[in-house]
């Protein structure tokens, strides 16, 4: 298994009533309510937990995203990919992911990202995503074209990385007419892609052509089953068999030394689903052309208020369904197992924190993960066969092999 | 002006020119008027379309990708519609039809005055969008629902009330939510308008009525200025009142001003 850490980054420190008030905290909620220096206590947090993460043995760190609201703090996940590439020694560095179609320029992108996996001596794993749909309104970029951006940029940075320069790009969105990064990703034929998502079929069918593991974000079980099944039908049309290297997933799960602290933490995973501040706004986070056609009578009912947002579950169910988990190291292994038996992901992100959780306690959760649960699930792991891409040395993608080795690989 | 029993019998024809499928509806008895559709699209009928078929054989397009109307993908900015619609109005050999262009129509005809500056006998713009306000802001109706789009507007809200119902069905709904995604294909960036419309305007030779409502809240009332000052034979008639649907709000008003200076020599 790859197990991995992940926080949001949540920038906690900002007036919760002035959120309420405006009935929203994201695009539009004013920048004045961010503190600058709350800000940067935050942010050198974050390096700490992400350091002991290391030390604790999670096997990779996963960043991402987000644009114009507090409950992420991460404007660039390249730069703290760059920080981390320095930082740490021994984790992935997973980006799920930077968000391509945001991108004017997809070969700088490229760049970065081989300039990440060359500091890094080869740890990156390289997400992409289509951004969140108020994203596309933060960056003013069209929501229309937002999936064909997607592929585009992917299929130029994929041939950025992998085919020799110089060359020319003409695309529908994009037109390069020199394309020759002196930077290149010291892993070959490329580093690992992976894609996340959570709801939207098209990306699930995308991912499966491409042969790209898919992490399902914090989805009900069933749901995720589906997303299995989709996955696997077409990765069989594809011509290959669908696996536990496919899979991934993220899950909320919070450990304190007592049931009742990890709940009550758990309870501000509720904080960016907009329990606490009402954050999203059904507007901005659905632009007309972002979602599928096929989701167009809910997303409508959704943005004048009559319908329940499609992505979204109460805290309760979240907690029956496992799509969060909280407790003590002892009680929260068998529904991992559970979860590893029914859906049998071989990449399994820990969402550990969120919200208003303190310093401490954070900490103190990344450090029961690493000494009691992460041993336990690697056996798990073992036992079920649930070999991650490394360990299966599965090939990067449906054209390119699996990886060759590398001089100062890691 | 709840749209009566008499409703208009509307010739629909699909038409294949430059590139699309136009849907175009046609109505009404005289010369022709070429009526081009707000961003938000149109209701099928309505009392403006009405009073103006009295007098006219008027031109309803869909535009391309509109209110269920066949969309072309490669389709990327309103100069192209304009195009579309010339190619439209050449193939039917309409060379003297006069224009009415209600706000996002109303920057399409903009645009086709200026490649065909003879070719109207007469334009007239209604609250168009096309320029950047030299004072305010075009609403960004990215960052509204669709309902709060429609109703700003509206000065008189019972007459949007009338028109799509005090709550609108869904069905309503996802028709504003297919036409506000074919608007961003083709006007996301600059949104709204186009840079280099107010020089080539200066080319046009069409007589120009300029029509706007005082409270428009989703096209500055400084852009009738702009474009009075951009088209050299424009002039304007601003109401006192109206918003920037004047077309459903104050239809037997404006179908007057058109009525009239269409008759103009």
């Amino acid at each position: 298994m790859h197990l991995m850490y992940f926080t949001e980054q949540p920038m906690s420190a900002y007036p919760a009533d002035e959120g309420r008030k405006r009935g929203a905290t994201a695009l539009m909620f004013s920048n004045r309510h961010f503190d600058p220096v709350a800000g940067s206590r935050l942010y050198n947090e974050y390096l700490e937990h992400y350091r002991l993460a290391e030390e604790v043995g999670f096997d990779g760190i996963m960043l991402n995203e987000h644009h114009n609201a507090p409950f992420c703090m991460q404007a660039k996940c390249n730069v703290f990919a760059s920080i981390l590439a320095a930082m740490t020694k021994r984790v992935k560095i997973v980006l799920l992911g930077n968000p391509l179609p945001l991108a004017d320029n997809p070969v700088r992108l490229a760049e970065e990202l081989a300039m990440i996996d060359m500091v890094s001596r080869g740890r990156l794993v390289s997400g992409f995503v289509r951004g969140g749909g108020q994203e596309q309104l933060a960056t003013g970029v069209n929501p229309a074209f937002n999936r064909e951006r997607f592929e585009e940029a992917h299929e130029l940075i994929v041939r950025a990385w992998t085919q020799e320069g110089p060359f020319r790009f003409e695309g529908t969105h994009y037109q390069h007419r020199v394309v020759n990064p002196w930077a290149v990703p010291l892993q070959k034929p490329h580093p690992r892609v992976w894609i996340p998502g959570v709801l939207s079929k098209e990306t699930i069918i995308w991912a499966a052509r491409q042969r790209y593991p898919y992490i399902a974000l914090s989805t009900a079980i069933d749901a995720t089953k589906k997303i299995w099944e989709l996955y696997d039908s077409v990765a069989a049309e594809a011509g290959y068999t669908g696996g536990p290297e496919n899979r991934g997933y993220l899950q909320r799960c919070h450990v304190a030394e007592t049931e009742e602290k990890a709940l009550a933490n758990a309870r501000q995973f509720m904080w960016m689903q907009g329990e606490f501040t009402g954050l999203a706004h059904p507007v901005w986070s659905s632009p007309s052309g972002y979602f599928s056609p096929s989701y167009r009578k809910a997303f409508v009912e959704y943005a004048v208020g009559r319908g329940s947002n499609p992505r979204a579950a109460a805290f309760e169910d979240q907690i029956r369904d496992q799509q969060i988990i909280a407790g003590t190291p002892k009680t929260v292994l068998p529904k991992l197992r559970r979860l590893l038996e029914e859906t049998r992901p071989s990449i399994l992100g820990f969402w550990a924190s969120d919200g208003f959780v303190s310093n401490a306690d954070a900490t103190t959760c990344i450090r029961l993960l690493g000494q009691e649960v992460l041993p336990a699930v690697r056996e798990m792991g073992k036992e079920l066969g649930l070999w991650s891409p490394f360990e299966a040395n599965a090939p990067v993608s449906i054209s390119q092999p699996a990886p060759a080795a590398h001089p100062n690989g890691a | 002006m709840t749209p009566t029993a008499s409703a208009l019998a509307w010739t629909t024809e699909e038409v294949r020119v430059a590139g699309s499928s136009v849907r175009l509806r046609t109505a009404g008895q005289g010369a022709p008027l070429l009526v081009l559709h707000h961003d938000i699209g149109t209701p099928e009928q309505l009392p403006f379309y009405e009073a103006l078929a009295q007098r006219f054989t008027v031109l309803l397009p869909s535009h391309p990708g509109y209110d269920g109307s066949e969309r072309p993908a490669w389709m990327r900015s309103v100069r192209d519609v304009a195009v579309t619609y010339q190619a439209l109005l050449a193939a039917r050999g309409l060379a003297d039809a006069s224009v009415v262009g209600l706000g996002f129509g109303g920057w399409i005809a903009a645009e086709m005055a200026t490649m065909a500056p003879r070719g109207f006998r007469r334009m007239v713009l209604v609250g168009a969008m096309g320029v950047k306000p030299a004072a305010g802001e075009i609403l960004d109706q990215a960052l509204v629902s669709y309902i709060d789009y429609v109703r700003a507007g509206f000065t008189d809200q019972a007459a949007f009330d009338r028109l799509f119902g005090a709550d609108p069905p869904t069905a309503q709904l996802e028709q504003w939510d297919l036409n506000r995604e074919m608007t961003f294909r083709i006007a996301w960036k600059p949104y709204m308008y186009n840079p280099t419309l107010p020089p080539l305007l200066g080319g046009v030779a069409t007589p120009t009525l300029i029509v706007w409502g005082r409270e428009d809240r989703i096209v500055p009332v400084a852009c009738a200025d702009q474009y009075a000052r951009a088209l050299p034979t424009s002039r304007l008639a601003v109401l006192e009142h109206g918003g920037h649907f004047l077309d459903m709000e104050q239809p037997d008003t404006l179908a007057k001003l058109v009525v009239q200076f269409a008759a103009e020599a």
